[in-house]
């Protein structure tokens, strides 16, 4: 019986060995391959960047130039975007996570909350992007980010049932309301809500337009997670409003993203809140549309959240010079951001790119929308504070309860969920 | 086969056969055998070689003492000609521990830590990054052309300023004037009397040592530090926090405030003020006595748990019921077109359950689904986000998802019943349903309880449908963690590890924990019984 009892015992020991080094799943930064033998430098190092299928592409050309010129190899992995964030930060103590990840700036907050990201100096360079990406890769006074992109909620009207954008969000309304009477549209507006978690995002627009923030600002501009804004006076305003558009049947909780956007492409509605995400999609469909900002409701300006894309460096890289030079000085160029732009097609986020691409009535149109735009908090406790906003939301549209008791009820749950961490 | 061929194809596993005798002659075997056999051992043994060495190089030893233990024992089994059923155990033992064994010692080892959000490493580079956090660049100076420059071992950076000329300090020396650098064709000093440029290359090799050099701007200790990110450019950097290696203790320069580590992980000073990040910490039994105790947490828990069970029994049972009368129905050849009606029965098998159940969540939508819009006249019927049609519904998706898999067990199980069985109850005088009652059922049920616990497990843990149609959804707004009506407890495990707002590993392993042992209590005690079904 010995024998057989030792045998997993003994495997018990190599196993560990081999999910430390093969299972997990991550690639070593410190990896001491030599480089190819186009390299000017024999074995600079190597550097690993995270980045989702968008953006793996148009990396790789910029990569393949930083490794002509600094015989540095670059490594893009592709991975889904849901998933760089968690993947980084379980990955990054271990050693084994990348050295330069992309992503969304709203994950700053959590990427700094667990010590995964190294502070950038982007001096001189700051100046070529525009003030709103700036804003948003600062975290608690420190720049964390080189921004490339800012995406915004923009108004898309379809020109042939709307020759005229509406200068408030009522005419819009009563622009939409008059083409259904006619029977030329079925829909007077399309605004996607999901029926699982609301439309927090979607709606920011309309709800800041009654001078409703998601929180107050600290003297030097950056979002204070003790001042959360949403049950202020304009909030309460924007309450019966939203219920009065649900009861309406202007806005629907079955209204999803895709069922909104398919409305719009089949000209049943003339107007639709949608991001530049799928701005590929709308110019390929058959229908003459034109993008603005979104009108204001009630008065204050309709200012959209601005999410900002960017390169992030880990704290824990093997390479932390590289990586830095690569994303400071290679990166930041106007070639690589106009190259990014090209391959992605999102607003950029350095001003000189956008004055070479702002003839595109569609890119034009989505950065005049950010201009006016927030950023999106990029606090950790932002996470908490969707799933209360958005089901809050859902229950106000369709009637359960009434909308300032909902919306107080709401702002006292966030503000429990923040102080308890 | 007792007789073995001279030479053996070189695909069958090397090793003496084991025969009764052991004082049998070992078989002669063919040279190119042997030749595999040696260069598939000395590849696994240069993989492992070059694994020990790093290993080595990073200090890991536990790890380095486990690789070792491993080689030697592949190198015993497979080297010599004895040990024969451990060649064949081997790779199977292996596989089974990377990938059973391991992952659930690390669940039960995570179950009893604070790994999540905030505390996702140890404490060196917890610290590490607080101090990074904590250094911020002085006012109003300026980000300079910097080269870095080394004399023997030690490596300074080369200032080019504008307006005053060329300055050099390496750590724990500041700044100070150059009498006369050499500078490159763009008017930034590259060199200095004694101090050559470290070429990229060599930048490259000494990152760590050149990305932690800390030059002290002047004599004055307030006006910071430069260091350089890039190895191109240098500021001046003042750090807000110190942290003494000797006492454990952060301390902010400023307000003089002292942060010591507590046993949850974190600096914490003694106002309640908290440094982030925190590191993991071994919580012993916390976790669970959360889940079972926290009046928040408990109540939505037991919920999901009620609602786990009662999702699971009803998915089991329903199906199982359809698909046993289809299949009575169906068994013989009676019927006319019966092979049509299987084949009509299999389609929802036919489809992928992630398929299945994302299309039904479009064809259950309130406003615009294909069930209201078309079936019931224009409808509202909230099928997906009311608490109890929600859980109807995924009930009724998942019916419709299994009950063809029912079938085809059940209708196996009955033509594996013996003719020779239910004509001696005919001929005893049984009616048809007699037979189905006291015949078929008991012999069915024998064969087909197993698979009826396998499938009480699967739905246990049934995460695609949940996800798929409703996410767990309606959310229940009351509840301080994300829990909706129809999650079940590994859909909450989901929420609790990567849902919502913060990521709850150790959390998350013990729930998963406590999943195992219903399973594993349920399954036991669902085969105990079944055997008892066999021996009647």
């Amino acid at each position: 019986m010995r024998p057989r009892l030792l045998l997993p015992a003994v495997l018990a020991a190599a196993t560990l060995l081999a999910t430390a080094c093969g299972g997990g799943g991550g690639d070593k930064g410190d990896d001491k391959t030599a480089p190819p033998a186009s390299a000017p430098a024999a074995g600079n190092g190597s550097l690993t960047v995270w980045a989702d299928d968008a953006r793996a592409k148009p990396l790789q050309d910029i990569a393949a130039a930083f490794t002509r010129d600094k015989g540095v190899k670059i490594k893009v992995v592709q991975k889904g975007l849901g998933e760089i964030r968690d993947d980084f930060v379980s990955q990054a103590p271990t050693g084994q996570g990348p050295d330069v990840v992309v992503g969304p700036h709203d994950w700053l907050g959590k990427l700094v909350h667990n010590g995964v990201l190294a502070p950038l100096e982007l001096g001189d360079r700051a100046a070529a992007f525009s003030p709103v990406a700036l804003e948003a890769m600062r975290y608690e006074g420190r720049t964390y980010g080189l921004p490339y992109a800012v995406d915004s909620i923009a108004l898309l009207r379809n020109t042939d049932l709307a020759p005229q954008a509406p200068a408030s969000f009522d005419e819009l309304l009563a622009t939409g309301r008059r083409l259904v009477e006619q029977g030329r549209a079925e829909l007077p507006v399309a605004v996607p809500v999901d029926a699982k978690s609301g439309s927090p995002y979607h709606l920011y627009p309309l709800q800041t337009s009654f001078g409703c923030r998601v929180f107050g600002t600290k003297p030097d501009g950056a979002y204070d997670q003790a001042k959360l804004e949403l049950d202020s006076p304009g909030c309460q305003r924007f309450g019966p409003w939203l219920r009065g558009l649900g009861k309406d049947g202007v806005l629907s909780t079955s209204l999803t993203a895709d069922i909104a956007t398919d409305a719009f492409l089949k000209g049943k509605t003339p107007f639709l809140l949608a991001g530049p995400w799928d701005a590929a999609t709308f110019r390929a469909a058959h229908v003459p549309f034109a993008v603005d900002p979104v009108p204001s409701v009630d008065g204050s300006p309709a200012r959209p959240f601005v999410g900002v894309q960017g390169f992030f460096v880990g704290a824990k890289s093997a390479n932390p010079i590289l990586a830095q030079d690569f994303v400071l000085n290679y990166l930041s160029t106007p070639q690589a951001q106009r190259a990014l732009y090209d391959t992605g097609g999102r607003v950029p986020a350095t001003t000189a790119v956008l004055e070479q691409v702002g003839n595109d009535p569609v890119v034009a149109g989505f950065a005049r929308a950010a201009q006016a735009g927030l950023p999106t908090p990029n606090l950790p406790a932002m996470d908490s504070v969707w799933a209360d906003w958005g089901l809050t939301q859902l229950a106000i549209i369709q009637g359960h309860g009434d909308p300032g008791e909902l919306t107080s009820a709401m702002a006292g749950r966030i503000r429990a969920k923040i102080v308890a961490g | 086969m007792t007789q073995i061929p001279p030479t053996q194809p070189p695909h069958t596993p090397p090793g003496r056969r084991p025969t009764a005798d052991p004082g049998h002659p070992p078989a002669r075997r063919g040279l190119v055998g042997l030749a595999v056999r040696i260069v598939l051992l000395a590849v696994v043994d240069a993989l492992a070689v070059y694994g020990l060495l790093a290993l080595a190089a990073q200090h890991k030893w536990a790890m380095f003492g486990a690789l070792l233990v491993g080689t030697v024992a592949v190198n015993v089994i497979y080297a010599g000609k004895r040990h024969v059923p451990a060649k064949y155990l081997a790779p199977g033992v292996v596989l089974l521990l990377v990938y059973q064994v391991y992952v659930v010692f690390y669940t039960g080892f995570a179950a009893f830590t604070n790994y999540g959000d905030g505390h996702n490493s140890d404490k060196p580079d917890a610290v590490a990054a607080i101090l990074a956090h904590s250094e911020t660049r002085v006012p109003d100076s300026p980000v300079r052309p910097a080269t870095v420059v080394a004399r023997g071992d030690r490596v300074g950076l080369l200032v080019t300023l504008p307006d005053r000329g060329v300055r050099l300090g390496w750590a724990g020396h500041p700044l100070e004037p150059v009498a006369d650098p050499v500078y490159d064709s763009a008017g930034r000093a590259i060199a200095a009397p004694g101090w050559h440029r470290l070429s990229y290359a060599q930048i490259a090799s000494r990152q760590k040592e050149i990305s932690e050099l800390r030059v002290p701007a002047s004599e004055d200790p307030n006006s910071g530090s430069l260091r350089t990110a890039d190895g191109i450019s240098a500021a001046a950097y003042r750090s807000t926090l110190d942290y003494d290696r000797g006492a454990d203790t952060i301390t902010d320069r400023g307000t003089g405030k002292v942060y010591r580590p507590t046993s949850d992980g974190v600096f914490a000073a003694d106002d309640g003020t908290r440094l982030s990040p925190g590191w993991k910490v071994f919580v012993g039994l916390d976790n669970f006595e959360t889940i079972l105790t926290d009046r928040d947490i408990r109540g939505p828990f037991l919920g999901v748990l009620v609602w786990t069970f009662v999702f699971a029994g009803i998915s089991v049972a329903v199906p199982f019921a359809i698909g046993l009368v289809l299949a009575a129905v169906l068994d013989g050849k009676r019927l006319r077109g019966h092979r049509i009606y299987r084949s009509l029965i299999m389609l929802p098998y036919a489809f992928p359950a992630f398929l299945a159940a994302l299309v039904w969540q479009g064809l259950l939508n309130t406003d615009y689904g294909y069930v209201n819009v078309s079936l019931l006249d224009g409808a509202h019927i909230a099928w997906l986000t009311d608490p109890w049609l929600a859980r109807l519904s995924v009930l009724a998706v998942n019916v419709w998802i299994s009950f063809p898999y029912m079938f085809l067990i059940c209708t196996g199980a009955l033509q594996a019943i013996p003719a020779e069985v239910t004509e001696a109850a005919r001929i005893d005088g049984a009616g048809r349903g007699q037979i189905l009652r006291h015949v078929k059922l008991p012999l069915l049920l024998t064969a087909v309880t197993p698979m009826l616990i396998a499938t009480f497990a699967f739905n246990f843990n049934n995460f695609n449908v949940i996800y798929m149609l409703t996410g767990g959804g309606p959310k229940d707004p009351d509840a301080p963690i994300e829990v909706g009506s129809t999650d079940l407890l590994i859909s909450l495990v989901y929420k609790l590890a990567f849902g919502g707002s913060n990521r709850q590993y150790g959390m998350a392993c013990a729930v998963s924990i406590l999943i195992f042992v219903v399973v594993a209590a349920i399954s036991v005690v669902g085969l105990r019984r079944s055997r008892a079904f066999e021996e009647s």
